[in-house]
């Protein structure tokens, strides 16, 4: 479905996932991410830039393990700054499909 | 405001009570995975974790074994493998190097790396004491992250209203 977030016309999918890579920016992420009580900065910004690389690069969505053996980032940190499910909820910020590896 | 789009919950309080308890009571190569890679998905679910170590899962803890548990195809019969053929000297450490070939293909960290990606993520890693007792194991023989040595008794308290799974 179309909808408009930040202002601007993208498409979700029935969870509200994007669907389309290109349609996100910065604006649109600090909107998804206020919707699930998060507040977008630097730090965080940096986790979905890798999420959006590795999967632009790879065609999947990083997983939490990957995110941090790849990515670099500390596993207890994205505890910190994507609370309890942070696999998805960097994947829903950073407008790229929700993670299906299992590990 | 609420938006005109679907936002996902995340279930976050949902899952607040939920709790899960996974005895490890194997120390093969491919019975050790299946219990680490669950608590792995759990803690990544939010849900609080525990492993409980016992008798030949304490090889998955031990420093002297975790890095180096073997697979063996015999007896396994899904190995497709006939029985005899199984058993000449060598095979374990074929089949042992081939299917750690497989798991690091996939990306799959080794056992010590999952332990502290488990542990990492929140989750606790408990050592069973009789099994320690029988195997004059002690404390410091065990993986620096193990939160403890505990009795059985322990371990029933606390997965108190947790799903168990035993491995």
């Amino acid at each position: 479905m179309l909808a408009t977030i930040a202002g601007k016309p993208v498409h979700v999918n029935d969870e509200g996932f994007l669907t389309e890579f290109d349609e996100w920016d910065e604006e649109v992420a600090a909107a998804l991410a206020a919707d699930i009580g998060i507040a977008l900065d630097e730090e965080r910004l940096a986790v979905l830039r890798f999420v959006r690389g590795d999967y632009r690069e790879r065609g999947t969505t990083p997983t939490l393990r990957r995110v941090s053996a790849t990515g670099g980032f500390d596993t207890k940190r994205l505890f910190v700054l994507f609370p309890k499910k942070p696999a998805k909820k960097m994947a829903y910020v950073a407008g790229v499909p929700k993670p299906v590896g299992c590990v | 405001m609420t938006p005109d789009r679907p936002v996902p919950t995340f279930d976050d309080d949902v899952d607040g009570g939920r709790k899960l308890c996974i005895i490890c009571s194997k120390g093969s190569l491919d019975m050790a995975y299946p219990g680490l890679i669950l608590a792995n998905a759990a803690l990544g679910e939010g849900i609080e974790t525990h492993l409980f170590f016992t008798f030949w899962g304490y090889e998955i803890i031990r420093k002297k074994t975790m890095a180096d548990l073997q697979f063996t195809p015999v007896g396994n019969p899904v190995s497709y493998m006939p029985a005899l053929a199984a058993v000449p000297a060598g095979m374990q450490t074929m089949a042992t190097r081939m299917m750690r070939r497989q798991i690091a293909d996939l990306e799959v960290p080794t056992i010590p790396e999952m332990l502290d990606l488990i542990v990492d993520a929140g989750g606790h890693l408990w050592a069973c004491r009789m099994s320690a007792d029988m195997l004059k194991l002690k404390r410091e023989d065990l993986h620096e992250r193990v939160e403890g040595v505990i009795g059985a008794t322990e371990f029933i308290e606390i997965s108190a209203g947790a799903q168990t799974l035993f491995v």
